[in-house]
């Protein structure tokens, strides 16, 4: 006989009437092919699945397209001689539901498919007189070789429902109006790509904002992600010079700083640098400055202070990430350089650093991801302030940021959830042109 | 000749010397200063947020005892409380599906394993707070953002994503050489025994690793705690209970206690981490060889 692929086509062309009759009646193939209780756990969810749809899904997907128009109305009460408020339609609610159901009819479908494929599979089995495997061994199964069924099923469930629905969800508010501006908090309707030609949009002021809040957030992802490398390398080194006494006490000193949860520490940074802060202090009783210095107050102080706080915060993890790395340096290397004639500086340059960005490039992008992703510093030291009047985002927000206090303060969801989408694309294009730019992605065999 | 040779130090080698370490005790300075800074104030005695001298005036235990026996306006008890049962549980779930999901990735092949992946790499690039408000209203429509229920919310969000943090605990197990699971096979090992009796033994470190940063993550999270909490102030975790001890309402009178707070929950983190500094170095390395 010819072998055929198990697919779920191949079933409804060539399966028996039962395989075909599981096309409707699902499980129904698998009952008859000699698995009882799993066949039964298919029709059970099946049934499950029409019961939803009967009485919730269908009703929810006939709103998709409008999401809902009944306001809610004060409808006078002449028994009881009092207004009283009709429930009217919560948009917010039935697009939940509806990006629910739409997944449900999904994994609906994909168990459609794979219980075909397996009635088929069991009817070929049962042609060719192979043994069928039973409950008790199928379970005994998902212990050995079908481990990782057992393993990964929790894990997937809590991704899907805590993760992907809701991303699936926030982007779809992107195409709406849900926003606070011009009440649209209960009712709102797609609107397409409305948002996303208002923040693209050079000339309005969400488009300013959008476009300058970009800029910083690039500056600062590139200023933080190399400067903590380059320095926190540099520190790793002069630790690791042969003549330096007392190592394990400076890598304690710099360890000690992770230890104190970050946001315990950046609170107290925002504090000791506030205009009577202890910093300020400090400089005044030595009689260094006169006046306090604006930390937070002027914008281009606050970037740099930002930035040199996240150094305080950085190198120490770079320490401690290289460190292990440096020592793998060939001892060769620098001898021929030695031997060559060349100085420190030209040794790092040529040398040092070439072979660490080789080896380090999927940990450079994870920190440049993380640093355009960070929202801790930002919003714990500057609160992305100074802010100008009748703006939403300050001269220190980051696109995170921002997000922030479009989704929570400002109640703009819509507007907020075109920032994530955009911080989304940034991300991709800045990974994808790293990653293949990169040396451990051309030649894999560069150092080896 | 070779020891007189190695006792000489050229004086310009001994000033370079002198400024390294001149250097590295500078800026172990800068990076003690701040620590040495908020242990001193949550001991001083005067109150406020701001102080007219860098040091202070006096020292008193009085800022720990109040934290912990002033129940009026912010419980700090309570919020300790909280924090630790969310943790623990958390803990457990977390650790079982990264050690899970891991396990699976590295040791099983499966057509689903590369797209889980490229999925997991995905979702890692949109940033975190996107998800964050539809988990609060998916949350809602489950009923898990009133009351105490709060608790089980926040311990789902923690722990509900926490299989997608399977890298440094895949690199981990990537290590350990196949040949011993073939070998415990044909012995007549199941796939589960040898997860459970192998590798597991096999691989302290990164169970140890895992378990302490998915027990760390509820005490220095107070994002998705604020918004889950709002108001609701018998749920609160320490996290945002030090947050709200510098907002303005509180400030004056709680700043030297949340300084006290602070000392007090880094003191555990610190030596957690500092014990499992080692295993995060090797995850590191680890992950980068891949």
């Amino acid at each position: 006989m010819k072998e055929r692929k198990i697919t779920a086509l191949n079933a409804l062309k060539h399966g028996d009437l039962l395989t075909r009759l599981s096309a409707v009646l699902m499980g129904i193939g698998i009952i008859g092919h000699g698995q009882l209780v799993k066949g039964l756990l298919v029709f059970l969810l099946e049934a499950a699945f029409v019961l939803y749809m009967i009485n919730s899904g269908l009703s929810c997907l006939a709103l998709l397209p409008s999401l809902g128009d009944r306001e809610a109305e004060k409808v006078w009460n002449e028994t009881k001689q009092v207004y009283e408020y009709t429930m009217g339609d919560n948009s917010q609610v039935i697009l939940l539901e509806n990006v629910i159901t739409l997944f449900v009819i999904a994994g609906f479908i994909a168990l459609w498919i794979v219980q075909m494929r397996h009635s088929y599979r069991l009817q070929l089995m049962k042609e060719q007189n192979e043994h069928v495997p039973s409950l008790p061994e199928e379970i005994k199964k998902l212990f050995d070789g079908n481990l990782h069924i057992t393993l990964m099923t929790i894990p997937c469930i809590g991704v899907l429902i805590f993760n992907i629905i809701p991303l699936f969800y926030m982007i779809s508010m992107a195409f709406t109006s849900y926003s606070k501006e011009d009440e649209h908090l209960m009712l709102f309707d797609w609107n397409g790509l409305t948002q996303f030609k208002r923040v693209l949009n050079l000339g309005g002021n969400i488009g300013k904002q959008f476009w300058s809040v970009l800029k910083w957030t690039i500056i600062w992802a590139i200023f933080a992600t190399f400067l903590n490398y380059i320095f926190g390398m540099i520190l790793a080194m002069i630790i690791n010079r042969k003549e330096t006494k007392w190592k394990g006490l400076w890598r304690f000193c710099f360890v000690l700083s992770i230890a104190v949860p970050q946001f315990v520490t950046l609170m107290i940074m925002n504090i000791m640098l506030q205009p009577s802060g202890a910093i300020n202090v400090l400089l005044q009783n030595l009689g260094l400055i006169s006046s306090p210095l604006p930390f937070w107050k002027d914008a281009t102080w606050a970037k740099f202070t930002i930035i040199i706080i996240n150094l305080w915060i950085g190198i120490p993890y770079t320490i401690l990430q290289v460190t292990g790395i440096l020592q793998n340096i060939p001892a060769e290397l620098y001898e021929a350089a030695r031997v060559d004639g060349a100085g420190p500086v030209r040794t790092f340059f040529s040398i040092t650093l070439p072979y660490m960005l080789f080896v380090t490039t999927p940990y450079l992008i994870t920190s440049f991801v993380g640093n355009i992703n960070n929202f801790g510093v930002i919003y714990l030291l500057s609160a992305g302030g100074p802010t100008y009047v009748g703006d939403t985002a300050g001269q220190t927000d980051l696109l995170v940021t921002w997000l922030y206090k479009l989704t929570i303060d400002q109640q703009y969801y819509n507007l907020g959830a075109v920032i994530g989408i955009m911080t989304f694309i940034v991300l991709t294009a800045v990974t994808l042109i790293t990653y293949r730019n990169s040396g451990s992605y051309r030649n894999e065999e560069a150092f080896m | 000749m070779e020891t007189i040779k190695k006792n000489r130090i050229s004086p310009q080698k001994r000033l370079v010397n002198f400024l390294v370490h001149l250097l590295l005790a500078t800026l172990s300075v800068i990076w003690v200063l701040p620590i040495v800074w908020i242990v001193l104030t949550s001991f001083r005695a005067e109150k406020g947020a701001y102080t007219s001298t860098f040091l202070p005036q006096g020292y008193t235990l009085d800022n720990y005892i109040k934290l912990f026996t002033d129940r009026t306006v912010l419980n700090f008890p309570k919020m300790f409380a909280n924090t630790l049962i969310i943790s623990i549980i958390c803990c457990v779930l977390s650790t079982f599906f990264v050690l899970s999901v891991a396990y699976a990735l590295s040791r099983m092949r499966f057509g689903f394993r590369k797209t889980f992946m490229n999925i997991a790499m995905i979702l890692g690039l949109f940033p975190g707070f996107m998800s964050m408000i539809a988990q609060y209203f998916i949350l809602k429509a489950m009923g898990l953002t009133e009351g105490s229920a709060v608790r089980i919310g926040l311990i789902i969000v923690y722990s509900a994503c926490s299989g997608l943090g399977f890298q440094i605990a895949k690199g981990f197990f990537d290590t350990i050489p196949k040949s011993i699971d073939e070998a415990a096979v044909i012995d007549g090992c199941t796939q589960w025994q040898v997860f459970t009796k192998i590798t597991m033994p096999l691989s302290k470190p990164i169970v140890i690793y895992t378990v302490m940063t998915s027990f760390i993550a509820p005490w220095v999270d107070f994002i998705f705690a604020k918004v889950l909490c709002r108001a609701n102030a018998d749920q609160f975790t320490v996290a945002i209970g030090l947050w709200n001890m510098l907002q303005k309402e509180y400030v004056y009178q709680w700043y030297t206690c949340f300084a006290a707070g602070a000392v007090i929950i880094s003191i555990p983190i610190a030596i957690l981490f500092i014990y499992m500094q080692r295993y995060y170095v090797e995850g590191m390395s680890g992950a980068v060889k891949g």
